[in-house]
């Protein structure tokens, strides 16, 4: 299954990294990265594989949100099929 | 890969405008259930709806996490309990039933369970009448509970007698949850044309045409529309409408996504998607403040009801092309006291009992959640309900009418429910007696055009 990350809030040093790292510790494989800023926030969008991750789906989801508290950005993982449904015929 | 724009944009309606699927609701046939002993009915009935339901609360939970969309309530809708208990035997009163599925509602872990109903629009059998006698004591002594009844159809007509009668049932059940200012009430509605496969509560029942189970979802979305409509501020109304309709499809989209996932998971044939804009209490999330967005100094005055008719119509045609089956009631709703912008516009007399009613003539559904005064008659009450079925009857579409006498409470009280129901404020009925009217009782015909053959 197939998932996107989207990551928020005010640019600082690290943030792909520590949001790479606790990918690659479960098991999460990266497929397309790509990143801008919007209205001067920091704004990155990852299409990841969750296949073959370490953790269930909802720890993964627990896991980055506390990520992003610690980082003090949001961070949401959510199904690529929702953006698909809603954006294309 | 889908642009950053995009992803942006549905993560902005989810998290600050409100987007959400209202209900993912599942129908549950229970005609086989049937029994002429009411023990083994209210056995039957649990054990078929635990077993169907075991595991929708888990399901739609993990789609809300692995999808990020909210799914607020999770509900079951059963066949019109009248039919399922017509051959029991004694004439005893049908309680127990309900007591049954609001236990059943509990086991599955369900926030509402919809089906102890009766379709009287002709006439009522003996079932019928037993099931409308229970409603008040069946009502005050469940949680989770709730009831409808038919009482008229472009085809049959209005059946005056069952009118008189929900007016006197809904002041007794009023009068049976006092405590709660008359909550009772909030769980009980009238119809004229009630649909089959509606997924919304308090209205919900499984219809006889529907397969042994099935998966309905009810979108909302009132938040997003209005903060699309913020955009083009001052624009015509082929611009407004064109906005609201791509709104519409993307909203309907995701519904349609989560009813084909809950559908896959669970087992279940998939039955439609109800296009419908669905306000919540929290602010931000009304159809009062769109309405008022594309012009109105507030809800309720001149203009109201054309700006409702766009929005209704347009909700529609946008969201009509993003799934593969509509159904339901599917329109907006302006249920007042679930509704901020609606709230405010009762409490400040913007929007009057009348305003309301020439409004359900352009969207679904009807006279929803409406505080009226405690000492209103039940006859006045009858004569209410008679308006907005005519409503229905002669247009051709759903009415419903949910009334909350709430006992002891005044013109310009407001009544705290809580939650989804929010919080209404105690609107002015007109004085004027209808007691005649209502009491001469028979059936008013069907209209000329229902005679379509």
């Amino acid at each position: 299954m197939r998932a996107v990350i989207t990551v928020v809030g005010k640019d600082k040093v690290g943030i792909i990294a520590e949001v790479s790292r606790v990918l690659s510790e479960n098991r999460v494989n990266i497929l397309d990265i790509s990143q801008t800023i919007m209205q001067d926030m920091f704004t990155m969008i990852m299409l990841v594989d969750v296949s073959e991750a370490a953790i269930a789906f909802s720890a993964l989801s627990d896991t980055l949100s506390d990520l992003g508290n610690a980082l003090g950005l949001t961070i949401h993982i959510q199904h690529e099929d929702l953006f698909n449904s809603m954006h294309r015929i | 890969m889908i642009n950053t724009m995009e992803i942006m944009e549905t993560i902005k309606m989810i998290s600050e405008e409100h987007l959400d699927v209202r209900t993912v609701t599942m129908g549950i046939s229970l005609l086989s259930c049937a029994a002429n002993d009411m023990d083994t009915v209210c056995t039957r009935i649990y054990d078929k709806i635990t077993r169907q339901a075991e595991n929708l609360v888990k399901t739609a939970s993990d789609i809300e996490t692995e999808f990020g969309i909210p799914i607020i309530n999770k509900r079951i809708s059963v066949t019109p309990a009248a039919l399922v208990c017509e051959s029991i035997k004694n004439s005893e009163s049908f309680v127990k039933i309900a007591l049954a599925l609001d236990r059943a509602a509990k086991t599955t872990g369900v926030d509402f369970i919809g089906g102890f109903s009766a379709l009287v629009h002709k006439g009522a059998t003996r079932g019928d009448c037993l099931l409308i006698d229970s409603i008040p004591e069946a009502l005050a002594a469940t949680d989770k509970l709730c009831s409808s009844v038919n009482v008229g159809t472009t085809k049959a007509g209005l059946n005056m007698d069952a009118v008189k009668k929900m007016g006197q049932i809904i002041k007794h059940t009023a009068a049976l949850t006092a405590d709660s200012d008359g909550f009772g009430c909030a769980k009980l509605v009238v119809f004229c044309n009630a649909v089959e496969d509606n997924p919304f509560m308090a209205g919900a029942f499984h219809g006889v045409g529907e397969p042994d189970a099935v998966i309905n979802v009810g979108v909302s979305g009132p938040g997003v529309v209005k903060c699309a409509l913020e955009k083009v501020h001052g624009a015509d109304f082929g611009t407004v409408a064109d906005t609201i309709k791509n709104t519409a499809f993307k909203i309907t989209r995701m519904g349609q996504l989560v009813a084909q996932e809950a559908s896959r998971r669970l087992g279940v044939p998939f039955g439609i998607v109800d296009l419908s804009l669905a306000p919540t209490p929290a602010v931000g999330d009304s159809v009062a403040y769109i309405l008022e967005e594309m012009g109105l100094e507030q809800c309720g005055t001149h203009g109201t009801t054309a700006a409702l008719a766009l929005l209704n119509d347009a909700v529609k045609k946008g969201g009509v092309m993003a799934t593969s089956y509509v159904g339901g009631l599917s329109g907006a709703f302006i249920p007042v006291s679930e509704d901020a912008g609606m709230i405010a516009a009762a409490q400040s007399g913007a929007l009057s009992l009348e305003k309301l009613e020439a409004m359900t003539c352009v969207c679904s559904v009807g006279l929803d959640m409406i505080c009226v005064p405690g000492d209103t008659s039940a006859e006045t009450l009858s004569a209410i309900i008679a308006d907005e079925a005519a409503i229905g009857m002669v247009n051709n579409k759903t009415t419903a009418v949910r009334l909350i006498p709430a006992p002891g409470k005044k013109v310009g009280d407001v009544v705290e429910f809580g939650g989804l129901l929010g919080s209404g404020p105690v609107m002015a009925v007109n004085e004027r007696s209808s007691c005649d009217f209502i009491h001469r009782g028979g059936r008013i015909p069907a209209p000329i055009h229902s005679l379509r053959n």
